[in-house]
């Protein structure tokens, strides 16, 4: 079975739904239709721009070029990262740790799945490369911010707290454990939840995906468990390296608590 | 008499240059007005905020022990307790129950409220029992940010009483405190903050 290819007639009666859209708003006076009809044009440009990068890359099947667009999609999910939370440090110290932990979260997943599990030849074909990677780095995006998230936003809440500690003798790493706990525990909780709904509440992108390009539901059901291992391992890693990051930039060589790094 | 405690130079962007000479079984009182500086000086000598300048512990500098060694001697008791577990008695690491609840006794706090959630207490219970927790390490010197805040009138008695006999044992306590009369009462020496810098009373 071969996929079913789209042509622009197809996709035109869809785009009437969008104008039933823009109708209803205009009707109940929601005044959604004007950015209805923006995030449409966005969208379809925005897509239509990556669907020929994509092509461009493939063809050009360079290790460095592929590793380049890896980088800028690292680069835009660290942006994301550290413009999230409600408090910041002062410089550019979010985007670091956004930029790190995401990075490094990314690229260790993303090799491990393309060297042992998928084995493309060669491991760097972009055509694995690329899609693995946007999607690794959707989820540890997502875990990443909410774990800074939850640091940051504790951390003022508990200086009493961790100072009382730090002032009768407790070492620094002591007094901010239960904040990084914490804020691991809150970026593992949304590949916890898509685990658990996966196939009963919801059917997975990919899976999905892979089922109406032609594949076999067994086949695609067993990617789409390698990727949920993939996710969760690399949700971890960044909940894990954004936290620890977040807490050791807020300390010093006399194992201070530095609120004053913070905005 | 040898100096405990021996403050040169202290100083932060915001506060400063400290000089102070503490005995053995001192109290030094600062008075002066909110904002001037006061709890900035003792968090400068616990070293909780950046500041330079030299601090002597019975002859060791603090830079020649790691921060937490530091602390522990010269322990740092907030206007404002700090909490961070649940339950009372979760704050007082291995100190053996009696201890703990002789002392609270002596300040007027029941031993019930141990195993309280902290959430359950009053803001004056708070600060006794975490100037109890401090005491239980039994440091040489204490620094202590209006430790009676809160207090009624015989809650003060009785918190005076315990650091008197605390001071008559060798400690040496620097305290920051709003009512004049408490600092005629504990301190030997006796000092005025304004705007980030202290004078002799």
């Amino acid at each position: 079975m071969t996929p079913i290819l789209l042509t622009p007639v197809d996709i035109s009666v869809a785009a009437i739904l969008i104008v039933l859209d823009a109708a209803l708003s205009i009707w109940l006076k929601l005044r959604l239709h004007r950015q209805l009809a923006i995030a449409s044009a966005r969208m379809v440009v925005q897509l239509v721009a990556v669907g020929y990068v994509l092509r461009f890359i493939f063809a050009l099947d360079n290790p460095a070029a592929t590793l380049l667009l890896i980088l800028v999609m690292v680069l835009v999910a660290a942006r994301e990262v550290a413009s999230r939370p409600e408090r910041r440090f002062k410089g550019g110290s979010n985007l670091v740790i956004g930029a790190i932990s995401v990075g490094f979260a990314t690229f260790v997943t993303a090799i491990l799945a393309l060297t042992t599990a998928i084995r493309p030849q060669p491991w760097f074909d972009p055509h694995y490369a690329i899609p693995l990677a946007g999607i690794i780095l959707g989820n540890v995006l997502n875990s990443a911010s909410l774990s800074l998230d939850s640091f940051l936003g504790s951390v003022r809440r508990e200086r009493p707290g961790i100072e009382a500690r730090l002032s009768l003798g407790e070492s620094y790493r002591e007094a901010i454990a239960p904040l990084v706990r914490e804020a691991i525990r809150r970026g593992l909780l949304p590949i916890i939840n898509q685990m658990s709904a996966a196939g009963i509440v919801t059917l997975p992108g990919i899976m999905t995906g892979q089922i109406l390009a032609g594949l076999d539901p067994l086949e695609a059901v067993k990617y789409q468990i390698l990727l949920m291992f993939l996710l969760s391992g690399g949700s971890g890693l960044s909940a894990l390296a954004t936290s620890y990051l977040a807490a050791w930039r807020l300390t010093d060589e006399r194992q201070r608590l530095r609120l004053d790094r913070l905005l | 008499m040898q100096a405990v405690l021996l403050v040169k130079q202290l100083r932060s962007e915001f506060a400063g240059p400290f000089e102070l000479t503490l005995g053995k079984g001192e109290c030094a009182a600062i008075t002066g007005p909110s904002g001037s500086g006061k709890s900035l000086f003792l968090r400068m000598i616990a070293d909780l905020d950046p500041n330079q300048g030299e601090v002597w512990l019975n002859g060791r500098e603090r830079t020649s022990m790691p921060a937490p060694a530091w602390r522990k001697q010269a322990i740092y008791v907030s206007a404002e307790s700090g909490w961070w577990a649940d339950a009372v008695i979760e704050h007082f690491g291995a100190n053996s129950r009696s201890a703990i609840a002789d002392l609270s006794a002596r300040l007027g706090v029941r031993a019930d409220l141990l195993d309280a959630p902290v959430a359950q207490l009053s803001t004056g219970e708070k600060q006794r029992l975490a100037l109890v927790r401090a005491l239980l390490h039994d440091p040489p010197v204490l620094l202590l940010d209006e430790p009676t805040g809160p207090l009624d009138e015989n809650s003060v008695v009785q918190v005076e009483a315990l650091l008197r006999e605390r001071m008559a044992a060798g400690t040496s306590i620097l305290l920051v405190t709003h009512d004049p009369r408490q600092a005629e009462r504990l301190g030997v020496q006796r000092y005025w903050m304004t705007a980030g810098h202290m004078e002799t009373a």
